[in-house]
């Protein structure tokens, strides 16, 4: 190693984290740097480690199904409804078509949900402080549609394995259509507040840059891969649930930065809310439930299903030998799989911007430490 | 394979009767002479396509079995050859998406783990799993010089099952602190197990738990 001298001082160690408010959550990055520019990172995960694959393989499979939206707790529907097409398609069952529909209407709406705290909370990383407010009072009507759905805001356990427990209240419907109609000039007051504010410009322009081989090399799914011009969606290239009836388009954009990845969520939420009209206006008669017994017992055999869930593509792993319950649960989290690429992004950067990349990857980290 | 996640329900058991608290057990492949046992193998089919062939023709030997099952392809192979096959796989058919890297445990077989790794081409829209069987003790080759990705899913397999892999840049615990003893997903480590000695120590709970 060189002698440091006056101008190349020696590197400087940094911890950033597990308390750290821009981390959302319990995030520890070991940050390397030389002056402020960042040379390497570490990140140190596991501080929300439950074990939560043990705890699967010792639960029946209806018993586990609350367990998995404490994993992503900002979108439990979304893991919800993987968990329950991974075991549906060990049963080689289906759900009925109305459960079907009542699902892709709670995802999308879990999704903007979703995409609404990721949004806040990335603004208030960056220092504006009005789009939080304006997100968490907005997000609230969507809770509000969970609580009167099933009881609950935030870890629903919404879906059963083959298909509902509930049947929709009197008036999902109109609240459905109403959260519809409110969303659309709320997200054009979002786009007014960011998308050509200067400060927000500068901070996420040309940051964080994760090409499309990258993401590809990485694993990275989700709106940063399509950040990267990778018109690439779950529900549309292998649909579930449904998703073949509805029209809707993949948002792309060809960079790859922190500001395109913004401009991909914003385009999402407008997609999800043209999925929910869809879905709402022709939500069919019949069962909620699909033929599944009271005791769920899968033959002897193995499943990977996978869903588009906000954060990318988050994978339920199952095999099954006959028991009542798994006898191994391995689930793909999106958010640890993205992680992963931080170094990449941050790499070259300024401290700074670390704090804007953790923010435009949207992870989870209950999601992460599983 | 967009039909891949809609299983069709069309040999499912007729309903009979809404009741009856029993039918569940009952395997839907009416087959078998239906004792209340389902069948003790997965029931899977082999797996013919350009693809299957072509694996077999250049690997031979090491290819164990190429099935599918619930219309999900899988490749059994060899454990020295499944970097190979990995490599083979991205460069030549294009399969350059490694989803997931797991294992799982079956403590009676001499050959103790399955490896899995589950490959995506986006080309292809086509999913395809790649399992090895490894005995407890045996160092599979590193996929991180063929797939980024798998560096942390590599990590947590080894933190989770004690599978260690030759060559991995960086092979530390991930999720569990350095200093734990035992691998969880073990079929041997209890539910209720825990690294009492290290939550003494490091947490300053007695008790241990």
């Amino acid at each position: 190693m060189p002698e440091p001298t006056f101008l190349d001082s020696t590197e400087l160690v940094l911890n950033m984290g597990p308390q750290h408010p821009s981390t959302h959550g319990v995030l520890r990055v070991i940050l390397k740097l030389d002056g402020e520019k960042v040379t390497g990172t570490e990140c140190v995960i596991g501080y929300l480690h439950r074990g939560v694959e043990k705890i699967g393989e010792n639960r029946t499979y209806a018993q586990f199904n609350p367990y998995v939206d404490r994993m992503d707790y900002v979108a439990a529907v979304s893991n919800g409804l993987g968990y329950c097409l991974a075991v549906e398609k060990l049963l080689n069952v289906e759900a009925p078509p109305r459960a079907q529909a009542v699902r892709v209407i709670l995802t999308e709406l879990n999704r903007v949900a979703s995409h609404q705290l990721w949004l806040g909370t990335h603004a208030l990383d960056i220092g504006a402080i009005t789009p939080v407010f304006y997100c968490l009072r907005d997000r609230e009507e969507a809770l509000k549609i969970f609580e009167k759905y099933c009881g609950a805001r935030l870890t629903t356990h919404a879906f059963r394995i083959g298909g509902l427990l509930y049947e929709t209240y009197d008036g999902f419907e109109q609240d459905i259509r109403a959260f519809c109609d409110w969303m659309d000039p709320k997200l054009a007051e979002y786009e007014e507040l960011l998308t050509n504010n200067r400060i927000w410009v500068g901070r996420l322009k040309g940051v964080g840059i994760l090409n499309a081989d990258e993401c590809k090399e990485y694993g990275v799914t989700g709106p940063v891969l399509r950040a990267a011009g990778v018109k690439w969606d779950l529900r549309k290239a292998q649909p579930y649930s449904g998703y073949e009836k509805y029209e809707f388009d993949i948002p792309t954009r060809e960079n790859g930065d922190t500001y395109d990845r913004y401009l991909v969520r914003m385009e999402e939420m407008r997609q999800s809310v043209r999925i929910m009209r869809q879905a709402v206006a022709a939500i069919p008669d019949g069962p909620i439930m699909g033929k599944v017994g009271k005791v769920i017992k899968p033959p002897v055999g193995e499943a990977y299903v996978s869903i588009e869930a906000p954060k990318g593509e988050l994978g339920y792993y199952i095999v099954s030998d006959g028991a009542t319950q798994p006898y191994r649960l391995r689930v793909r989290p999106p958010s640890f799989v993205n992680l992963q690429a931080l170094d990449r992004m941050v790499a070259g950067g300024l401290i700074a911007d670390v704090v804007a990349i953790i923010g435009t990857l949207d992870i989870v980290l209950g999601e992460v430490d599983r | 394979m967009a039909d891949e996640q809609k299983p069709g329900g069309s040999d499912t058991p007729p309903p009979s009767g809404k009741e009856a608290p029993a039918p569940p057990a009952k395997p839907a492949a009416a087959a078998h002479a239906a004792p209340p046992k389902p069948p003790a193998t997965m029931a899977a089919t082999p797996w013919d396509s350009d693809l299957s062939r072509q694996i077999k023709e250049r690997f031979g030997e090491a290819i164990g079995e190429t099935s599918t099952y619930l219309g999900q392809n899988f490749v059994v192979v060899k454990p020295d050859s499944a970097m190979s096959l990995l490599e083979y796989l991205k460069l030549e058919a294009d399969f350059d998406y490694l989803v997931d890297v797991t294992a799982v445990d079956w403590p009676k077989r001499p050959e103790r783990f399955d490896l899995v790794y589950i490959l995506y081409s986006f080309s292809r829209n086509e999913r395809v799993r790649v399992k090895t069987h490894i005995a407890d003790g045996y160092k599979p080759g590193t996929a991180v010089g063929v797939h980024l990705a798998a560096n942390w899913l590599e990590r947590e397999v080894y933190d989770m099952f004690g599978i260690e892999f030759a060559g991995h840049p960086d092979m530390r615990r991930i999720l569990l602190p350095e200093e734990w003893e035992g691998f969880p997903l073990r079929k041997d480590y209890s539910i209720l197990k825990q690294d009492d000695r290290w939550v003494q120590e490091n947490l300053g709970i007695p008790s241990g738990q």
